[in-house]
This record gives structure tokens, C-alpha cells and sequence, in this order.
């Protein structure tokens, strides 16, 4: 099904292709299908009883079986229910995250394009602050100035995520400026409200959905090497990164599946997010879906 | 470009980066004052129990923690004008001195991990393009884009497993303390230490290059400028050397200079994984254990590694491509 | 649009002789495309495209942009994009011209003059892409030959095309075709927007490479320009050949013409009659039935809509009209 996220004009050699669908509705169950995933993956996290990561000495260091899919570790947990609350916890984390970074996005992008010259060195000026230094090291910087956890995680991830996407909102603002209605409007002696309100913000909002679906997948994996690396989330939290970090002490006794799994439950996760972010680009603009 | 604009260029450059550089100085310090770290039990460390109040308040004192944040901001400052930019509390040693040792090991690890990827993406990319829509072309891309979601950590406990643990190739138990492995090491074995991280960082950072030279050597074969070549009679591995190679070399080059900031963060969760003695591991330390002038040192050390990438980069382009470098000729 | 591959035999042009160097009869070139049910479909763009070129003459190919000019050049050569097909025939002296052919003659015997510097590699010395084209002798000496005939100093060999002015790439544009001792040239639109003077010059060098034995090609959309170097004009309409008339019969009121579209071409130019052709050149997409002309033609009957006129031959020349005499 990764077919339908070639920008190319060939045809896909995929199952949906030989169903006679074309790209338009291929792209659409894709997205459906990935929709739908990801929600039960949530759904999954939140309604399963805790009961099987409650420690259980009797099943402990057991390698993946019919009962235990990801295996247990060392304190017979079961790493599917870990994983899957763990993917979870992800998923809200880089929601809240993503939105917040969005909004930031789109504020300051409409601000830099609309308020005139100073704001706009201002912005890009601060946008070449962030993108100064290593992206991980600001997460870093952040999460310590607010002593780690789930609010350190959470605003850390929030504030380094925006740069790119203001960009990309102050350029798309500057050109809807510069079109014919938005300068007829003006010289009707529309204020700049109404003309944010009514012209500028509807054409923004599709962008700023697929943007905050492909943010979301960088805002994930940000979350999850800030927690393995002890900054993040508290080792209580069924978090991926914790999971990862913990299985450290455990491989060199053999114990890959605490590892395994997880990681690639959640490179799954984020390739997901990323093809349901691209799917999205491309049912709302065919013609320029080239990333 | 003549050398008078060369320079100013330059200047302009410089100034930027000074600028950025008192803005992420203030920004920082501020972030960290208002932390809730205290630094006394960074210096401190283990010894908490041991240390009455009273003593707390002359290592206070002995460090200017008592004193409004703006002094002790200004003694900061100056430090970092001096150049040593204080001194570590955990190291006890200049932080200039600690980032300068650490980051020559971080060094052989970015610097063989930024060659590799480099290359191999580079070649992946050609191979991508000049394959445009066969099975090659499609493994390329899906390699490339299943890479972009990858957390880079996850690959290297991968590696270790599968080559450390299982194939017993490479040494497992690399925790060793920070600080005894750099020194102890031999050269065989500072090798064999390298491998696995460098490895780790080189596979994430091939997905960036490939992809990027595969479009721009399609833009490439695309051009008029190949169909007047195949027109003359060039063709495949000619028609690449001599067209293909050059028009998508400085573009390559330039982006993997330009990447210094994903590399440094990839070389901070490559040396967590392996306990690789480097900066990286070092950054993780002074953020865990509240080392403040630490900290503050590294974040303005990497961006102005972030920066000297960039740089160079812009400096390729005008040094090397004859439409920037010659513009002003005729 | 129906293909006449089988009907090459019957109307073979009367024009001709053993000095023929390039026949190209019946030609279509389609391009594989997907719609956006991404069924597959083929668009053809050109249909029945006939022009033939004799050693030491000229041939002009006049039409409009979107007439399948330059798509014909790049199937002479063989460089057409992977997505296309192409029926008909093309002869190159006298010998079916295959793939295999093509690869050995494009750059050797038969070879392109592109249209614009755009088309030369931007970070190659000019000197060095003119060298490239050389084939049988010493690659510098015949590159400062031919600078030298064309009054290119010597310093210019070692700039780059951004810093070329409009006459010296035209001029370096021609040299590739000059060194490679090449006896088709193809010149694709030579001409594009450059002032007289320029626009004479590189006639002349056309002119000088027939008269070296050269067949030129001269893919152009400007009547004007063709009339002054041509023996033979081919008039291209919505990717097929109206006529192929002698350069002489483009006179007067253009009583002499056989093809309707050629006769309007002739009567638009500001010096004869200035009168603008009604309507446009319909896009490959959507033909109309019969004659390609036909919705505009001002003679235009029931029949001509019926099916794609036959080419035919009249008075040395070829011409696809039921009417024409």
C-alpha cells in the first residue's frame, strides 16, 4: 500500500490498482484504512486493563509466544500491552505537541507576512535562532529549564517544532496577498481582520492540517529520544522511549524482543502518520503533491 | 565574485551569527536561572548527605550563586569572552577544556559517519535517478523514506544486538565510566569502538542525500542541456560523468554540510547507545546532572558547529559554481 | 487519424533522386499517457508527417508552435522520450534508419543545432562542449578552427554559457554542428528572438553548410526566416504535413500554393496582404474529423470531413487537400 505515496504519474502495481480503483480512491482507502489504524491503536491503549504490566514474576524473561506476542520482561510484564499504552502515551504527547506547534506556526508565519517589515525580521530572525543550534540539543535545553517530565517533554517538543512551518505559512500568506481579491478587498477598505478572516485563513487551514499530520511524526520520534535519553517522561509512564532505554541492561543477556518490538511498533506508527500526512496533501492539492 | 565582495560577505555572515550567538547566550542563561536545577547539588553530586547547609552556602557563595541573576550573568559572560566559558561542575575542570577533548572523539565518529553517509547516499541517489521507476529506483525510496521515520537510537540497539550480541563482533558492555574509556583505549580498540555508532549515524543520515541527489539528477536528465548531449551521441555512464556528476555534486556537497545539525543530534543518541566517550554522551551528562556552565558551553559550541556547516556550504557554492563565482565578469 | 503505413508505397514523392538524404514518410509519434482514472492512453501529436531533405539543400519546416516541429527532430535522432512510439518511415540515404543507426549517426553524420544556450551544459567552458562534438581529428584544433571562422576569439572557449551573449551562443551552438563533420544538420528554431542582424548571420551559416554539401534541416516558426535560406518549405499543421512546395511557389498572392493553410500563412505576413487566420490549431486531444483544417478552411465542403486527405503529388510538390491542383 506504500504505492499510493509515489508521486509518479505510473500506475502502482498494488492490490487496490488491480481492483480497478484509481488513484483518487486509492489514495482516500488508503488514508481510511491508516485513519482507522491508528485510531484502534489509541482506543487499544486506553481500554486495556492494566492488568498485564502489573508485575508477574511467574512469566517474566519469556520470549515471544502465542500468549505474550512481543514477549515479557524482566518483571513479567507483557511488552504488547506496553507497547501498544506506550504508543499511545506517543500519540497524545505528539498531538498536543504538534497542535501547539501549529498554532505557533501559524501565528507568527501570518504575523511576519501581514505586520509589516519589523515583525518580519523579527520572526525570521527568530526562526533562525531555533534553527541555530542541533534541534535535539534545543529539546534538551528546554526539557531541563523545566525540570523533564511530561510538561517538559511536551513544551519542549511544541516550542522546536514550528521553524520550519512558519516558513512555510509567512510564504504561502505573502502570495495570497499578493492575488487579485485579496488587493481588491483592500482597496474596498476591508480591514486587515476581515481580510485574515475571510480570505486568508480558509486557504491556510488545509495546509495547516497536512502540516500538523507530517509535524506530528517528527514530534513523535522527538518525544520518544528525549525519554530514552532521560530527559523526558518518568520512568513510571509506559512510555517507548523508557521501554527502549530499559532493555539496555537486558540485551547483553539476549533479550531482544524488549527492543525490538517496541522500535518498530513505533517506526510503523511514524511511517503511517507520514504517508496519512502525504495522502492528505494530495487529496487537497493533486497538482503540486510533490514533496 | 571578486574578492571585495567575498569579504563582505563574509563580514555579513559573521555579524548574523554574532548576533544569534548574545540572543541564545541571554536565552539560555534565562531558561536555565529559571529552572528548577540546583546547581549546588550538581557540584555536590553523591556526596548530598555528607554536606550540611552551611557548607551548601559557601559552595553557593564560592560559585556566585548568591548573587542577582544579572551579576551572575555578566560573570558568565565575561567567562565566555575569555574563552573558557567557566568551569564544569562536574568535570571540575574549564568547559572549553571538557568540550574540546570531548568533541575531538565526537569528531572521529561525526566526521567518518558524515563520509559515509554521504558517499552511499550520494551513490544510492545516482542509482535511484539513473534507474528512474525500476525496482532499484522503488527499494531506493522505500529504504529512504522507512530511514525518515526510523528513531535513530532504536537502529543502534539493532546493531547491537545483532553484532555485538549475537555475532560477538564487537564489545557489548561499553559502559564503561566516562572518562577512563578515551584514555585506555588502544588504537585497534578505539576502532572497534567506532565502528557500530558510525554505522548507526550513517544509516539515518544516508536517507537525506539520497533522496535528495535522486531529484536533482532526475532535474538533471530532464534538462535540455541532456537531450542536446544524447542528441550528440552521449549516452550512460559517459553522459553522467560528464553532465550528470557535475551538476549535481555542488548540491550534494553543500546539503551534506548543511546537515551538521541532524548529525550532532544523531551523535548524541548514537553515543548514549554505545557509551561512545564523546560530546554527545557529554551533553546528556551536564542536561542529567545539572552541570549549568556545562550546558550553556555546548549549546553555544554546537551552534556554532551548526553554523561553521552552513557556512561552508555557502562558501562552496561561491567558490566553486562559476554562475556565482564569475556573475560579476561581464 | 487513421495511419497510412501501407499506403507509402503509392505516393512516394516524384522529387526523389539519389541525392535524397533524409525521407521521412507517414511519420506519427504517440505518447503513452495516464488520464486521471489513470487509465492508459495513447496521445498521438503527430500524424502522417512527411519531409524529405536532398544533400546540399535546405528544407524548411514552418508551422505553428504545438505543430510538431521539434518532436520530429527529436525522432530523426532517436532522442524522443521512453513513453513514446513512433510508426512510419524514416529513410537516411537511402536505408531505413533503426535504432541501432541512430545511435551510431546522432552526433556524427546527423546532429542538432538546439535553440537556445539553454541547451549547453551551465557548468561546462563552451570550449569543451564544442570539443566534445569532434569525432575524426584533433578535438582542440577543430574546435579553434571553426571559433576562428566564426569570429569567436579565443578567450571565449574558456567562459561558461551564462556569459554568452545571444550572437556568440548561436554562434557556439552552430560550431557543434560545424566540428563534427556531420552531414544532416538539424536546426531547431535557430532563431528565436534575436535581433536581424543575428538572425542573417546564422542564416548565413546555414547557408554556408549546404553549400558544403550539407542536407539542413530548418525547423522554424517564422515564414520570413525560412523563405530567405530554403529551397523547399514544408508546411506542418496540428503534427501533419499540409505541403512541401518549392521555395519559388511562395510568391505573389500565393496563387502558386497548394494547401489552403499554406496559402493563409503566406497572405498573413505584414508584407502581402496582412489578413490573420481565423480560429486556432487544434491541440492533439481533440482533432477534428477529416481534414485537420477543415473547421477553418474558408473552401471547406462535406467531404473534407469525411477522412484525412491522401497525400498527393502537384507540380514538385506534395500537398494533403482534396481541392488542391
Amino acid at each position: 500500500m506504500i504505492n499510493t505515496t509515489d508521486t509518479n504519474t505510473r500506475p502502482s502495481s498494488g492490490i487496490l490498482t488491480m481492483m480497478g480503483l484509481n488513484r483518487r480512491q486509492r489514495t482516500i482507502i488508503t488514508t481510511a484504512v491508516i485513519g482507522i489504524l491508528l485510531l484502534s491503536i489509541i482506543l487499544g491503549g486506553l481500554l486495556l486493563s492494566n492488568e498485564r504490566i502489573t508485575t508477574n514474576l511467574e512469566a517474566r524473561n519469556q520470549a515471544p509466544s502465542f500468549s505474550h506476542p512481543f514477549g515479557t520482561d524482566w518483571l513479567g510484564r507483557d511488552m504488547l500491552t506496553r507497547t501498544i499504552k506506550g504508543l499511545t502515551l506517543s500519540i497524545f504527547v505528539g498531538l498536543i505537541a504538534a497542535a501547539i506547534s501549529t498554532i505557533i506556526a501559524l501565528v507568527l508565519g501570518i504575523a511576519a507576512a501581514t505586520m509589516g517589515n519589523r515583525v518580519d525580521t523579527i520572526v525570521t530572525w527568530l526562526v533562525d535562532l531555533f534553527m541555530s543550534i542541533p534541534h535535539l540539543v534545543a529539546l534538551i535545553l528546554i526539557a531541563v529549564a523545566l525540570g523533564g517530565g511530561m510538561r517538559g517533554v511536551v513544551i519542549g517538543v511544541a516550542l522546536t517544532h514550528w521553524p520550519s512551518l512558519t516558513r512555510v505559512v509567512r510564504g504561502e500568506v505573502l502570495q495570497l496577498r499578493s492575488t487579485e481579491y485579496v488587493q481588491i478587498s483592500r482597496r474596498m477598505g476591508k480591514s486587515r481582520w476581515w481580510i485574515a478572516a475571510q480570505h486568508i485563513v480558509p486557504h491556510l487551514i488545509p495546509q495547516m492540517l497536512v502540516g500538523l499530520v507530517l509535524l506530528f511524526s517528527h514530534a513523535i520520534l522527538h518525544e520518544a529520544s528525549i525519554t530514552f535519553l532521560g530527559f523526558g517522561l518518568s520512568p513510571h509512564q509506559p512510555a517507548i522511549g523508557i521501554i527502549l532505554s530499559e532493555s539496555m541492561r537486558y540485551l547483553s543477556v539476549g533479550m531482544w524482543w524488549l527492543a525490538f518490538f517496541p522500535g518498530l511498533s513505533l517506526l510503523i506508527i511514524v511511517r503511517l502518520f507520514d504517508i496519512l500526512g502525504d495522502n492528505l496533501r494530495k487529496l487537497m492539492d493533486p497538482y503540486n503533491a510533490h514533496s | 565574485m571578486q574578492t571585495k565582495d567575498l569579504i563582505s560577505f563574509m563580514i555579513k555572515k559573521s555579524i548574523r551569527i554574532a548576533t544569534l550567538l548574545v540572543a541564545l547566550c541571554l536565552i539560555s542563561f534565562l531558561l536555565i536561572y529559571m529552572s528548577p536545577i540546583d546547581p549546588v547539588q550538581a557540584y555536590i553530586g553523591a556526596d548530598m548527605m555528607r554536606v550540611g547547609q552551611e557548607q551548601r552556602a559557601r559552595i553557593a557563595e564560592h560559585w556566585g550563586l548568591d548573587r542577582p541573576p544579572l551579576q551572575q550573568f555578566m560573570k558568565w559572560a565575561a567567562s565566555v569572552v575569555k574563552g573558557d566559558f567557566g568551569t564544569s561542575m562536574i568535570y571540575r575542570r574549564p568547559v572549553l577544556e571538557v568540550i574540546g577533548k570531548r568533541f575531538a572523539s565526537s569528531l572521529v565518529l561525526m566526521g567518518a559517519a558524515w563520509l559515509l553517509s554521504g558517499l552511499l547516499g550520494f551513490i544510492l541517489g545516482v542509482l535511484a535517478a539513473m534507474k528512474e521507476g525500476t525496482w532499484v529506483d522503488r527499494l531506493v525510496k522505500w529504504y529512504c523514506l522507512t530511514l525518515a521515520s526510523t528513531p535513530t537510537f532504536w537502529v543502534g540497539l539493532l546493531l547491537l544486538i545483532v553484532f555485538a550480541v549475537w555475532l560477538g563482533w564487537f564489545p557489548i558492555g561499553l559502559g564503561v565510566p566516562a572518562g577512563v574509556l578515551a584514555e585506555a583505549l588502544t588504537v585497534g580498540q578505539y576502532i572497534k569502538h567506532l565502528i557500530l555508532p558510525a554505522i548507526t549515524l550513517s544509516i539515518i543520515g544516508v536517507a537525506n542525500v539520497a533522496l535528495h541527489t535522486r531529484q536533482k539528477l532526475l532535474d538533471v536528465l530532464s534538462s535540455d542541456y541532456v537531450l542536446f548531449a544524447r542528441a550528440r551521441g552521449e549516452k550512460g555512464i559517459v553522459l553522467f560523468w560528464r553532465h550528470g556528476l557535475r551538476n549535481i555534486a555542488i548540491p550534494a556537497i553543500t546539503l551534506q554540510f548543511t546537515s551538521f545539525s541532524e548529525l550532532f543530534g544523531g551523535a548524541v543518541l548514537a553515543e548514549q547507545v554505545f557509551s561512545y566517550p564523546g560530546l554527545g554522551q557529554t551533553t546528556v551528562q551536564a542536561g542529567l546532572r545539572g552541570d549549568v556552565p556545562l550546558l550553556l558551553g555546548i549549546v553555544i559550541f554546537s551552534a556554532l558547529f551548526v553554523f561553521t556547516g552552513n557556512l561552508i556550504a555557502d562558501l562552496i557554492y561561491v567558490l566553486v559554481d562559476p554562475r556565482i563565482r564569475q556573475g560579476g565578469a561581464l | 487519424m487513421t495511419d497510412k503505413k501501407d499506403s507509402t508505397a503509392e505516393n512516394s514523392p516524384a522529387y526523389t533522386s539519389n541525392e535524397m538524404l533524409l525521407e521521412v514518410e507517414n511519420l506519427s509519434v504517440a505518447f503513452r499517457q495516464y488520464n486521471k482514472g489513470l487509465q492508459q492512453m495513447d496521445l498521438k501529436v503527430i500524424s502522417s508527417l512527411n519531409a524529405a531533405v536532398k544533400k546540399g539543400e535546405i528544407l524548411a519546416i514552418v508551422g505553428s508552435s504545438g505543430s510538431g516541429k521539434s518532436l520530429l527532430a527529436h525522432a530523426i535522432l532517436g532522442i524522443l522520450p521512453k513513453n513514446a512510439t513512433v510508426t512510419g518511415s524514416i529513410k537516411y540515404m537511402g536505408n531505413e534508419l533503426t535504432t541501432k543507426d541512430q545511435e551510431r549517426l546522432r552526433g556524427q553524420e546527423i546532429v542538432l543545432v538546439p535553440q537556445s544556450v539553454n541547451f549547453l551544459d551551465p557548468l561546462m567552458k563552451v570550449g569543451k562542449q564544442v570539443r566534445t562534438s569532434v569525432r575524426n581529428e584533433n578535438p582542440v584544433e577543430a574546435q579553434r578552427r571553426v571559433f576562428e571562422r566564426y569570429q569567436l576569439k579565443q578567450s571565449v572557449e574558456g567562459m561558461y554559457p551564462f556569459q554568452l551573449s545571444g550572437g556568440m551562443s548561436r554562434r557556439i551552438l552552430v560550431s557543434t554542428a560545424m566540428v563534427s563533420g556531420a552531414k544532416l544538420v538539424i536546426a531547431d528554431e535557430p532563431t528565436p528572438g534575436l535581433d536581424p542582424k543575428i538572425v542573417d548571420e546564422a542564416l548565413l551559416h546555414f547557408k554556408g553548410l549546404a553549400e558544403s554539401g550539407c542536407g539542413v534541416i530548418l525547423i522554424t516558426h517564422d515564414i520570413e526566416t525560412a523563405l530567405k535560406v530554403a529551397d523547399n518549405i514544408a508546411v506542418f499543421y496540428a503534427g501533419t504535413t499540409v505541403e512541401v512546395a518549392p521555395v519559388a511557389d511562395f510568391s505573389g498572392t500565393g496563387q502558386d500554393l497548394r494547401h489552403p493553410y499554406s496559402r493563409a500563412l503566406w497572405r498573413a505576413l505584414p508584407q502581402n496582404e496582412f489578413i490573420p487566420i481565423e480560429g486556432v490549431q487544434p491541440l492533439p486531444q481533440n482533432l477534428p474529423c477529416g481534414c485537420f483544417f477543415q473547421p477553418r478552411c474558408e473552401r471547406a465542403t462535406a467531404s473534407c470531413a469525411e477522412k484525412q486527405p491522401e497525400a498527393r503529388e502537384i507540380r514538385d510538390g506534395m500537398v494533403r487537400c482534396i481541392y488542391a491542383s
